[in-house]
């Protein structure tokens, strides 16, 4: 359901303020959204000055001075530190992004720093990834054939189609796109999201994939797949470069054609 | 407490196998409405300035005919159907939503067939 203000228990308040260390001149201000769920407190906005002179340079590295120098109960998730893992998703300066492949001097000003939106929050900038999880597992994303595998090698793909992967094998699902699309935020429960039809879609055109039908089956829905409206917010803001829309209308034109034949 | 797993609640009724039909001729409405626009800005102004006997007959003649009809017909349609997917977009709660589809859905047909009749009565009666 479209929510146009927030929940009592979710407006922000103002936090807590962590001055720069003395003598320190190169100095950026980061506002980092909190929330414990273990207190009763409505989430808020700490500010901390950082020293730039020793932090790395992507928001990534300012986030773990600050949990390593400052306060260390601020919580996200992290891994690789190179946007292969998808870990580190959040909202940098209203726009969702990998925290590690952002480098602070490409914002101006103070950078903010938010959790996805639209999620559950579980702490700080970590959201619940459980229903962007089990939509995933629902479009069935392995190869599914009746044909065995041939006995003495692997199933074979030509040059071409394999090419038809590119652009869809590299999805890392850090939900960025999901999370940016107001057809998501309003009918998550339902609408599968760009990430995931990205996916679906990488399904449908593996050549080696003996299930093309009943996957277009499972999402033709006016939900599922039909809440897309083209906003076109998932391609703008993948950290990957990638164009979930695209996917998105390359499944609807398989289904108009397997319509209209 | 709610023990369904999450996967089961993603799932949860599965696909209606349909909806193809419904966004296929909203893209064709659309496009049948690109020149029937235009048709119908070329007989507004007609309309504003020119006596009613002059419009009578201007819109009697088949092919001025055909396009009015053609545009009732596309742009209540797509506007029925357009509505249809605002309302489930942004109406959550399942009885409110039926009951509102319901309503802009004959809405529409209503006013489709005024419209239609208004025009059988120009031509025909003048």
């Amino acid at each position: 359901m479209a929510e146009f203000t927030l929940p009592k228990n979710s407006v922000l308040i103002e936090g807590k303020t962590f001055k720069a260390p003395a003598g320190a001149t190169n100095i950026r201000r980061f506002e980092v959204y909190r929330w414990d769920p273990s207190s009763s407190e409505n989430p808020r906005i700490d500010a901390f000055e950082l020293d730039m002179d020793s932090c790395g340079p992507m928001v990534l590295d300012a986030i773990l001075k600050i949990k390593n120098e400052i306060d260390s109960t601020l919580t996200f998730r992290r891994s690789c530190r190179e946007g292969v893992c998808g870990s580190c998703a959040m909202t940098i300066n209203g726009k969702n992004s990998l925290a590690c492949t952002k480098a602070i001097d490409s914002y101006p000003g103070t950078i903010k720093i938010y959790p996805l939106p639209h999620m559950q929050v579980v702490k700080d900038l970590v959201p619940d990834m459980t229903h962007f999880y089990a939509q995933y597992a629902s479009i069935k994303p392995w190869i599914e054939t009746q044909t065995p595998a041939p006995a003495d090698s692997e199933r074979l793909q030509s040059k071409e189609d394999r090419e038809k992967l590119d652009g869809l094998y590299d999805c890392v699902l850090c939900a960025c796109c999901s999370t940016s699309c107001p057809s998501y935020w309003w009918n998550s429960e339902r609408y599968l999201g760009p990430a995931v039809l990205l996916q679906a879609y990488r399904w449908l055109v593996d050549s080696r994939d003996e299930s093309t039908g009943e996957r277009l089956d499972e999402l033709e829905d006016p939900f599922k797949l039909y809440r897309c409206h083209t906003i076109m917010n998932c391609t703008d803001t993948c950290p990957k470069g990638l164009n979930p829309a695209k996917a998105i209308a390359e499944t609807k034109k398989l289904l108009v054609q397997r319509k209209l034949g | 407490m709610d023990y369904r797993t999450p996967l089961s609640r993603a799932k949860s009724l599965g696909s209606a196998k349909s909806g193809t039909g419904h966004w296929w001729m909203q893209r064709v409405t659309a496009v049948a409405l690109i020149p029937l626009s235009f048709w119908l800005v070329k007989f507004l102004g007609l309309s504003l300035t020119a006596p009613y006997q002059q419009t009578v007959a201007w819109l009697v003649s088949p092919i001025n005919s055909i396009c009015i009809v053609a545009w009732i017909i596309a742009v209540f349609y797509h506007a029925a159907l357009g509505l249809q997917v605002v309302i489930e977009d942004y109406v959550a709660a399942e009885g409110p939503k039926i009951i509102s589809i319901w309503v802009a859905n004959l809405a529409f047909l209503f006013l489709a067939i005024a419209a239609l009749l208004a025009v059988f009565r120009i031509v025909s009666i003048g």
